[in-house]
């Protein structure tokens, strides 16, 4: 199983500007969501004027499926400068490579807890690392998309754009490098502070 | 001697690396560096470099300093956790060996005991991070250290042939902002490329040493243009060292391209870091023809 927890109300409020259109996801059997507050902070949102629409839906994580779901929702998309995105890794994940040019948020922090998975689709991967990072890296996944799970920013392995450990995989940091910088975003990684992975997540998940 | 102090007086840095051997046995390795590379200003000892397992990177260390060697305790991420490199960096600056690089460290899978476990707790950002704290007196936990913290010159790399040059530069600045002092290059070949990076790089402000090696012969540049990160020799090099072969193995056509290099790039950059991978005996005649 997964829980996802919502991030703190300020740390989500740092990562995201301008309107902001919300997706939920309630996802598979196999996840645990923080309604209740995902609800609060979303009213608070909403009663402050910048939310150009919310959409709840599940398995947001297979993209074929969602496309055609978020049709009717276009123009408030359109009109977001934000989409923040309530869901496991592997959701965030999804929205952000389906919107290239759009600021994707996560709200949530994903956690594995024993038991079933849930629908991981191929093209994405969530480890459940306790503190989700693709608020820093355009929505690609640092524990997954690269060999080392490096948070802090590209090893000196790369060679041709490809990582050094596989090299028919194309290096993580290569790729949220380019996202970054064709966002105009590149500012949010280097700026950041160092980044200390957590690996008593279970503390977290029982605290 | 931390060398800082030499950067901040302007002095022109050189330093040089060796490996330890797979083995208990240093008095080989101590002599050597101590007859070519006492001329230099200190001696990188790498870890477990390519991910083969070598003897112990701070016993070397310790060994070389006992010869009267300065030696640079190189540190990577991915044998150890944020405690054992804590404690490792304390038992180093207590041996007085204060020069550190602060490396992320290649794969397990690279070297010789591919099913190691790779441990990657912390990275080169985190681990720099890491020993600023423990110069502030503190351990990463918060934890205060007892008696005087540690003083290090705080040693990083960047790649600045890589094809992902961008993606270094980021990184630089990552580590410049978790308190790298210095930093020393991948190997550059392409002088005009390195002197573009520096044009980039000098924003931050951090002495850079030039990285260089001494290409051997045709075979090895064209095996480095094709497995190593970030080295690029260009073909015209790869064909004078190919033009006469006898030449290129007395090490006549290597030095002198070393030296070329190092003369092109001299203007833009506070020192020079030499990767000899055996050739240490060429060195001395390296600096010379450079004029340094
Ligand atoms: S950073 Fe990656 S592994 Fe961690 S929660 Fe986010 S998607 Fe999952
Ligand atoms: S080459 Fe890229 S993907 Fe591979 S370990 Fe290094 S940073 Fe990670």
């Amino acid at each position: 199983m997964l829980i996802t927890e919502l991030k703190a109300n300020e740390v989500i409020r740092a990562a995201i500007s301008g309107k902001v259109f919300v997706l939920n996801c309630h996802g598979c059997r196999e996840i645990r969501f923080p309604e209740h507050e995902a609800d609060a902070f979303q009213a608070e949102l909403t009663a402050e004027g910048i939310v150009t629409g919310i959409f709840t839906t599940e398995y947001i994580c297979n993209d074929e499926n969602l496309s055609v779901i978020l049709q009717p929702h276009a123009a408030a998309i359109q009109a977001a400068d934000t989409i923040l995105v309530f869901s496991c890794g592997v959701g965030v994940q999804t929205v952000a490579a389906m919107y290239p040019g759009k600021r994707v948020v996560a709200a949530c922090d994903t956690y594995a807890l024993p038991g079933f998975q849930g629908v991981t689709p191929l093209e994405h991967d969530c480890k459940q690392c306790g503190e989700c990072y693709l608020n820093l890296t355009g929505g690609i996944c640092p524990i997954t998309a690269c060999s080392k799970s490096l948070v802090n920013g590209q090893c000196g392995g790369a060679k041709n754009g490809m990582c050094e450990v596989d090299p028919s995989m194309e290096c993580g940091w290569e790729r949220i490098q380019k996202k970054l910088t064709a966002l105009g975003r590149l500012d949010v990684l280097t700026k950041a502070p160092v980044q200390l992975r957590n690996y008593a997540t279970d503390d977290l998940v029982n605290k | 001697m931390r060398i800082t102090e030499l950067f901040d007086n302007g002095e022109f840095v050189v330093t040089a690396e060796v490996g330890p051997p797979k083995g208990i046995h240093l008095g080989h390795l101590v002599e050597e560096a101590k007859e070519h590379l006492s001329g230099i200003t200190a001696v990188n000892v790498t870890d477990n470099q390519s991910s083969v397992m070598r003897t112990s990177t701070l016993a070397t260390c310790a060994m070389m300093k006992q010869a009267g060697l300065t030696p640079i305790y190189q540190a990577t991420c991915r044998d150890r956790n944020r405690l054992a490199l804590q404690s490792d960096l304390l038992g180093a600056a207590a041996l007085g060996i204060e020069n550190i690089l602060c490396l992320t460290g290649d794969h397990t899978k690279m070297g010789d005991h591919p099913g190691a476990k790779p441990v990657f707790d912390l990275d080169s950002v985190s681990l720099l991070y890491t020993a600023s704290q423990l110069e502030k007196g503190y351990d990463l936990a918060g934890n205060e250290l007892v008696g005087e913290p540690p003083k290090f010159a705080k040693g990083a790399v960047v790649s600045p042939i890589s094809d992902s040059v961008d993606a270094q530069l980021a990184k630089m600045e990552r580590k410049v902002m978790a308190g790298a002092d210095y930093f020393q290059t991948q190997a550059v070949f392409e002088s005009e490329k390195f002197i573009e990076f520096m044009e980039r790089a000098k924003q931050f402000g951090k002495p850079v040493q030039l990285g260089v090696i001494i290409p051997k012969n045709a075979g090895m540049c064209k095996f480095m243009n094709r497995n190593v990160a970030g080295v690029h020799v260009p073909q015209y090099m790869i064909d004078e060292l190919a033009a006469d072969k006898e030449r290129a193995k007395a090490g006549i056509t290597g030095v002198e391209i070393a030296a070329r290099i190092i003369k092109e790039c001299r203007p833009y950059c506070q020192g020079l870091h030499i990767m000899a991978l055996g050739w240490e005996a060429k060195v001395p005649e390296l600096m010379k023809l450079a004029g340094l």
